[in-house]
């Protein structure tokens, strides 16, 4: 039970030591995610920052309040930021760098010092784009295509290609140490089908961020010797074919958005077992999913290129796979609901968050067969359609849980509850913001208004003049939690090491765990989210 | 690796076969095959790559299943690369 | 985690407790060698798809500009091409000797080896120097001023495909000299290392790593020879 109280402060990752020197030299996966956790918000608030500026140009028909070029730099900056330095990292260099060890009973991962290394590397990546930003960022969209940007833009470009570059070998090492970590440093008893969905989904997760990222990274440093030394291999006038890049940089791009994804969607199933009380419903097929995702998700990229002059024959091809990878995404919005079915279950914010997950990543998936189907994608793409759909999933999904898997183990990463009240106000509040600033881009992405332009025909104002105001809204809601979570680490009520009497390894740690999460190897006897174990009114066994 | 140690005569017999390969690959070059030079030379080359593989970086001895499913993954996700990507430049002129 | 038959001598595990090299998140070092030998492994298939993307571009641009390759391609120098072919495998071959030294315990003929191996690395280097040297001085860097003569000394039909050959060209063997620059600064570190008498049979997993890398290094250039140098004995005619 959490109390309040001064209370005699056990030794555990935070107060181990204090001073600069070891947080930035720690080999603490703990304190390598909180160093994680204030640089990713940080650049979230950037990003975001980009967005109201956008969304304020767009109140009015007419552009008046930037010019141009100027829009130009500030979706680029928008997209670049929020995709390599919030979205890629937030739930696997946070949340999973935090539990992955502790869910499978290790010390840490296998290999603390270039856990470390990762941070630093994302640490330097946002440095650099930093630098871009303030020189004036590039404008080519965050996709940077060519020959824009390999010939004609005068933007910063090689700036936030590096940044984009170094910031990638942040995650492949991130993905590198999951994966040995999984296979390699699992405790006695803990077998792969004992696994929480969560360390699934990142370990798929891994294998994308492993096999796709050093294909973003050749890419990006050929558009940089292109940009350089006058290359010529995006040239269409010396035989270059811009569509290379199209297809290099979608190899990467697409399952990036996995990468973005599929983390989210093991914290929900985390999430929804404790407050359904309940086993997942189908755990054979949930771990499957997300291995079918990661795979599946390689097949699909050039969905994003149907209009841009590859053959229709191949067109038709990639229309059919992106069919093909829905399917296991479906299957865990029917098993989460499952799981609901019959269980008990309660609205605390995590729950909140879970459900506005699922809820708006159906709608955003929904809409993804829309733009999968070739005949519609010619009316829809490159219009605001697109952009509701990916912030759908992205926003209304990613964002959700993330924050969703911040509620759920704030007390066992800070020691602390939040304040419950303020947690269901924010979760409200962005649930509200959020659909009022997207809904109406679906609409008016259907009626025709293009992205990417900084001035639009005038029956479309309304549409988004409610958009903006809705992320007015959405942005006191993502400032709510950054508050009252600083407010609970003095503050809050001290929570004791299983606050939600949830299954997992990492509950049976005190709350913040010790440094070495474990004062004994813990031998792993049952299933993952053994609830009815949990919930028996009889006496069980908890591993200390 | 790490458990099987291999003989001198073992890595030596490789670099032997290694040189072969190359002169074979080097004079198959020299020879008019049209269409079939190229698929000669990377199956060369790749007899190449398994001998330095399997013989030098110990995949033949390995103890460890996953050492393989990484290695088989890693190609295969090459293979797609290559492979989807070729499916539009290919079919471009079907029209 | 499944019980697997340890390969290692009883000396190995009977030091497992004691040995110094242990890191303390790990329970043996059995664990530990195995988790960092699968470490390297994962990112030697992070580098097969970062030259993959190269090979992707090659490989479609072959395809579209046939005639343009085989011309660029003969501008290759076939015999330090050749040669330097040898020198890697040959580079491969001590670098296989160095750690099966490891394995066996022999420090001094660690050392010889890795010495040996930066020796053919440099050489390879230093080859490759050369002919960037001849290629730049013949103007064959793409970009303004690129130039292709064909076998009567004039400006080649050809010129503009060859062109994106060499941009290949120059990418793809610039990525491979880079990641050759490093492989020798890993070879120097753990020679260094070697000297100091750091390895043996109880520990030796970073010779084993590096050596893992450098194959892998080599791996890329077996591809690369025949795609670059060998394409083909004769002009395109027309």
């Amino acid at each position: 039970m959490a109390s309040f109280g001064v209370p005699i402060e056990r030794e555990n990752y935070l107060n181990k030591e204090y001073g600069i020197s070891s947080w930035l030299l720690t080999t603490d996966h703990k304190r390598i995610a909180l160093l994680y956790l204030l640089s990713i918000t940080f650049f979230f608030f950037i990003g975001g920052f980009f967005a109201l500026l956008i969304r304020l140009e767009l109140l009015t028909p007419a552009g008046d309040l930037v010019q141009a070029d100027t829009y130009n730099k500030l979706f680029t900056m928008h997209g670049q930021v929020m995709v390599f330095f919030f979205l890629i990292p937030a739930v696997p260099a946070v949340l999973g760098n935090f539990l992955i060890p502790i869910m499978i009973g290790a010390k840490d991962l296998a290999f603390p010092r270039i856990n470390l290394l990762s941070w630093y590397l994302y640490a330097i990546g946002g440095l650099f784009m930093l630098y871009t930003i303030l020189n004036g960022g590039a404008d080519t969209g965050w996709t940077f295509y060519t020959p824009l940007s390999s010939q004609f833009s005068d933007s910063h470009v090689i700036a936030a290609a590096l940044a984009i570059f170094i910031a990638g070998f942040s995650s492949i090492l991130t993905g590198l140490n999951f994966i040995v970590t999984v296979h390699r440093m699992r405790a006695p008893g803990m077998t792969w089908s004992r696994l929480p969905l969560f360390v699934w989904a990142n370990y798929a997760t891994a294998i994308i961020q492993v096999l796709g990222t050093p294909v973003l990274a050749i890419t990006l440093m050929l558009v940089a010797l292109e940009r350089i030394f006058g290359l010529g291999i995006f040239d269409p006038q010396r035989g270059g074919d811009p569509l290379l890049f199209q297809h290099l940089f979608w190899f990467y791009s697409h399952p990036a958005v996995y990468i973005m994804i599929l983390p989210g969607m093991g914290a929900v199933s985390e999430i929804v077992t404790c407050f359904s009380r309940k086993r997942i419903f189908g755990y054979k097929f949930m771990a499957l999913a997300v291995i079918a995702i990661a795979v599946l998700g390689f097949l699909v990229w050039a969905h994003h290129m149907f209009v841009a002059g590859i053959s229709l024959y191949a067109a038709m091809v990639f229309s059919l796979l992106s069919y093909f990878v829905a399917v296991p995404s479906a299957i865990k919005v029917f098993n989460w609901t499952a799981t609901m079915y019959k269980g008990s279950v309660s609205f605390e914010t995590p729950m909140l968050y879970a459900f506005g997950f699922i809820g708006l990543f159906t709608m955003g998936g929904l809409t993804g067969l829309f733009l999968a189907a070739l005949g519609l994608n010619v009316h829809v793409t490159d219009t605001y359609f697109v952009i509701a759909h990916f912030h759908y999933i992205m926003v209304g999904g990613m964002v959700m849980a993330y924050l969703g898997g911040m509620h759920f183990w704030w007390p066992k990463i800070s020691g602390r509850m939040y304040p419950e009240f303020w947690g269901k106000l924010a979760a409200m509040i962005i649930f509200i913001g959020f659909n009022l600033t997207f809904f109406p881009q679906f609409v008016l992405g259907y009626m025709g208004m293009p992205r990417r332009y900084w001035q639009y025909s005038p029956e479309f104002q309304v549409l988004n003049v409610l958009s903006t105001a809705g992320a007015t809204i959405l942005a006191v809601g993502y400032v709510l939690p950054m508050v009252y979570f600083l407010w609970s680490m003095r503050y809050g009520k001290i929570a004791d090491s299983n606050p939600w009497n949830a299954a997992g390894l990492e509950w049976t740690t005190s709350s913040p765990p010790t440094t070495f999460n474990f004062d004994e190897t813990p031998l792993v006897t049952h299933e993952a989210y053994n609830y009815d174990e949990l919930d028996e009114p009889k006496e069980v066994p908890v591993e200390r | 690796m790490s458990g099987h140690i291999a003989t001198k005569k073992l890595y030596v017999g490789v670099w032997i076969a290694l040189m072969c390969l190359t002169v074979a690959t080097a004079a198959a070059s020299r020879i008019e095959l049209g269409r079939f030079n190229v698929v000669l030379a990377l199956l060369i080359a790749t007899c190449k790559a398994s001998l330095v593989a399997l013989f030098f970086m110990g995949v033949k001895y390995v103890s460890d299943k996953m050492t393989i499913v990484v290695i088989v993954a890693g190609l295969f996700w090459l293979f797609i690369l290559l492979s989807l990507s070729m499916t539009d430049y290919i079919s471009r002129h079907w029209m | 985690m499944s019980l697997r038959r340890s390969l290692l001598s009883d000396s190995t595990t009977a030091v497992a407790t004691h040995n110094p090299d242990l890191q303390h998140h790990f329970a043996s070092m059995e664990q530990q060698q195995d988790a960092s030998v699968m470490g390297m492994w994962v990112f030697l298939i992070t580098e097969i798809m970062f030259f993959g993307g190269m090979f992707a571009g090659y490989m479609i641009y072959r395809y579209l500009y046939y005639p343009g390759f085989v011309e660029g391609s003969l501008h290759m120098d076939f015999w330090w091409g050749t040669i330097n072919t040898v020198v890697l495998l040959c580079s491969s071959l001590t670098m296989a000797m160095a750690v099966r030294s490891a394995q066996t315990g022999q420090r001094k003929a660690i050392v010889g080896f890795l010495v040996v191996t930066i020796f053919f690395g440099l050489a390879f280097l230093g080859i490759k120097a050369v002919e960037y040297d001849g290629h730049w001085s013949e103007h064959q860097f793409p970009g303004h001023g690129f130039q292709l003569l064909d076998e009567y000394h004039q400006p080649s039909p050809y010129t503009s495909q060859a062109e994106v050959f060499f941009s290949f060209y120059w990418a793809m063997t610039g990525f491979h000299a880079l990641h050759m620059v490093i492989g020798v600064g890993l070879v120097s570190w753990i020679a260094f290392h070697a000297w100091r008498g750091r390895y043996g049979p109880h520990y030796f997993t970073p010779v084993e790593n590096v050596g893992l890398y450098w194959h892998f290094v080599d791996l890329v250039w077996i591809y690369l020879y025949p795609l670059l140098y060998l394409i083909s004995n004769k002009h395109v005619s027309g």
